[in-house]
């Protein structure tokens, strides 16, 4: 503490305002308790569940996974089912949906100039909802329902991109409105095959569209977790830039910004893992509405910490989200029902108390 | 004395309408030059061809000597910084990190801003007089507030040249006359600066140089004093302006206010022939 008040001091010598050294140091503490926030999150959802295991059970476990000092052996088998390969993947998986779809809602946000705007505005979901249920009502075609919904909801984007790009150009207005076309022409085509699903066929489309963990896999990680990764550092490196793009193209390139350049950067990344998180776990609504509005009624709408901050909390709302959604009742809930109940009365408040804020 | 905006024969067509025939004008460096015309003569257009915001279908602009045809958008904002007319984003920004958007053009690195740039942000809120707006959201500020931040944010980008659009039109009295104050500080310190404007007394009494412009090209070009004349003005306002001198300062007027006046104050006013372009005391 006492290093923080005299690093102050000299920053006051230097001619700096404290107010702001301060405020941005404060920015840094808040991150870095999320990050702290997630972990205890992460620690509490691996003891929850139907089977209950201690703290303990939970340590040893990884121990034995991550390091040399314990044997997997030594675990019982039961354990090992039940923390490795069933509660750990479908809670790293939480994480990286989690992140995926916040960090994605935060740049749409800020590339479309609309803090109402959410991942799946260029149809990303319609389309993977379309590939997935192609999937499930012709399974001798489409073997794989989570390639399938990958593939169409990277092309539902992709047509509502070149549609929307004239002479070079792709008007922030025109692709909304294309991504608009192309989603509800996509949902037009789930409906055609609900229409002739056959009963359980139909139910397994509603279930998909409804969102859900349950078969998550170490392999879905693998899938899923570099392509995460990766595209955070890079859209968090790009967080200043993103801050310019919101401001408008002629502005963004009076101050050297090449919008065109970067919006195909940012919406190409956020795109792909949105796609990715729609094909592995379906539609999971309010996450990337919701977490950037969060981190920017908390941090202010920098860029920079919008997207770290937001990442964090939808990691932390999706392993709550998911914990309830596996522990209320004895079968399992759709998580979507839950992000929505639990997300909705949010949004309400942020409307009331802070609209004039946050969306004015 | 260097010409630090060369514009040469720029044509430019919305669709088949043509907008811009043939426009050629020269700032020299240090200046502050005031773009003026009505409303629809084509200012803004040649702005945005200048700027490259729209590609003009042929002729040059040349910036501190350099084509800027060839330029890429990064190296481009090192050249030249651009105001535009107060707005207000989407996000509820800080004033200074407005201003340290300023910065962009010379940014390094992953985290990218550093002390020095927060620094040189700070110093241009100073220049324009608005240091105890840093921390205030942007969005709630007064129209003419937002501009001045904006101008500050042109500072801070350390440019040999700002443009500006239409700085003071939707600004009040004082505000308005805050702006080209701080306009001419800015000029005082070498940058040059072109900036739209549709008041012609604004441009007569601010400006070092005009440019006229109405739908037929440029009208008229030089001085304040030459090209802020009832010659220039009958051309693109169509006989509406009287210019008159009062107390050394050019004064606009409508023609129709003072033949008004003369019914109610007679005699107090000299006759409209005498005043005209000399000394006389209204």
């Amino acid at each position: 503490m006492s290093e923080w008040f005299q690093s102050l001091g000299v920053l006051r010598r230097m001619g700096y305002d404290d107010a702001k050294e301060v405020s941005e140091r404060r920015k840094v503490i808040v991150l870095i308790s999320m990050f702290v926030t997630l972990f205890l999150a992460t620690a509490v959802a691996m003891v929850m569940g139907s089977y209950k295991t201690s703290i303990a059970d939970v340590y040893l476990t990884l121990l034995a996974h991550f390091t040399p000092f314990y044997e997997v052996s030594n675990i019982s088998n039961l354990h090992n089912t039940i923390i490795w390969d069933i509660r750990f993947p479908r809670i790293i998986l939480n994480i990286c949906v989690g992140i995926a779809l916040a960090i994605a809602g935060a740049v749409y946000q800020g590339v479309f100039r609309n803090p109402l705007v959410e991942p799946y505005i260029l149809g990303a979901s319609s389309g993977a909802a379309f590939g997935a249920a192609l999937g499930i009502v012709f399974p001798a075609i489409f073997p794989s329902i989570q390639i399938s919904a990958f593939i169409f909801g990277s092309i539902a984007v992709a047509v509502a991109y070149m549609l929307a790009r004239v002479q070079g150009e792709t008007p922030v207005v025109t692709l909304i409105l294309a991504g608009v076309i192309i989603g509800s022409i996509f949902s037009a085509f789930v409906s055609i095959l609900k229409y002739i699903a056959t009963d359980t066929a139909l139910r397994e489309i509603v279930f998909w569209l409804m969102g859900g963990f349950y078969y998550a896999t170490w392999d879905d990680i693998i899938t899923i977790g570099p392509v995460v990764l990766i595209s955070f550092f890079v859209l968090w490196g790009l967080g200043w830039k993103l801050n310019i793009l919101s401001m408008g193209d002629e502005e963004a390139r009076g101050l050297g910004v090449n919008p065109e350049k970067y919006r195909f950067i940012v919406i190409s990344l956020a795109t792909l893992v949105t796609a990715f998180a729609v094909s592995l776990v379906g539609i999971i609504a309010w996450v990337g509405l919701m977490m950037p509005h969060a981190a920017r009624m908390i941090l202010g709408p920098d860029n920079r910490f919008v997207i770290p901050s937001a990442a964090m909390m939808g990691a932390i709302y999706l392993i709550v989200c998911d914990t309830l959604a596996r522990t209320l009742t004895t079968s399992e809930i759709p998580v979507g029902i839950i992000t929505s109940i639990l997300g909705a009365p949010y949004v309400c408040y942020l409307l009331r108390q802070k609209g004039r804020v946050i969306f004015g | 004395m260097i010409k630090m905006l060369k514009v040469r024969n720029i044509h430019f067509n919305y669709g088949s309408t043509p907008v811009l025939r043939d426009i050629s004008f020269d700032v020299d460096e240090g200046t502050l030059c005031g773009l003026f015309g009505p409303n629809g003569s084509g200012k803004t257009t040649l702005f945005k061809c200048c700027l490259k915001f729209l590609k003009a279908h042929k002729g040059s602009v040349r910036m501190n000597s350099t084509d800027v045809s060839g330029l890429r958008i990064e190296d481009m904002a090192k050249l030249v910084s651009y105001v535009p007319q107060e707005h207000k984003p989407p996000f509820p920004y800080l004033v200074r990190e407005i201003v340290l958007m300023g910065r962009t053009p010379h940014l390094g690195g992953f985290f990218g801003v550093s002390r020095k740039d927060k620094k040189i942000a700070l110093d241009a809120l100073e220049m324009v007089g608005i240091s105890e707006l840093a921390d205030r959201s942007y969005n709630q500020l007064s129209g003419g507030q937002r501009q001045l931040v904006l101008m500050a944010r042109a500072i801070a980008q350390e440019t040999p040249l700002i443009f500006l659009d239409e700085p003071t039109s939707a600004l009040d009295f004082s505000n308005q006359i805050k702006i080209w104050k701080v306009m001419q500080t800015i000029v005082e310190d070498g940058v040059t600066i072109l900036a739209c404007s549709h008041d012609p007394n604004h441009v007569a009494w601010f400006c070092d140089k005009v440019v006229v412009m109405n739908e037929n090209g440029i009208a008229a070009e030089g001085q304040p004093s030459d090209v802020i004349s009832e010659k220039t003005l009958g051309k693109i306002y169509a006989d509406i302006c009287s210019v008159r001198t009062v107390d050394g300062v050019r004064m606009v007027m409508p023609k129709w206010v003072i033949e008004k006046n003369y019914g109610y104050i007679g005699n107090s006013v000299p006759e409209a022939g005498t005043v005209a372009g000399d000394g006389g005391n209204l």
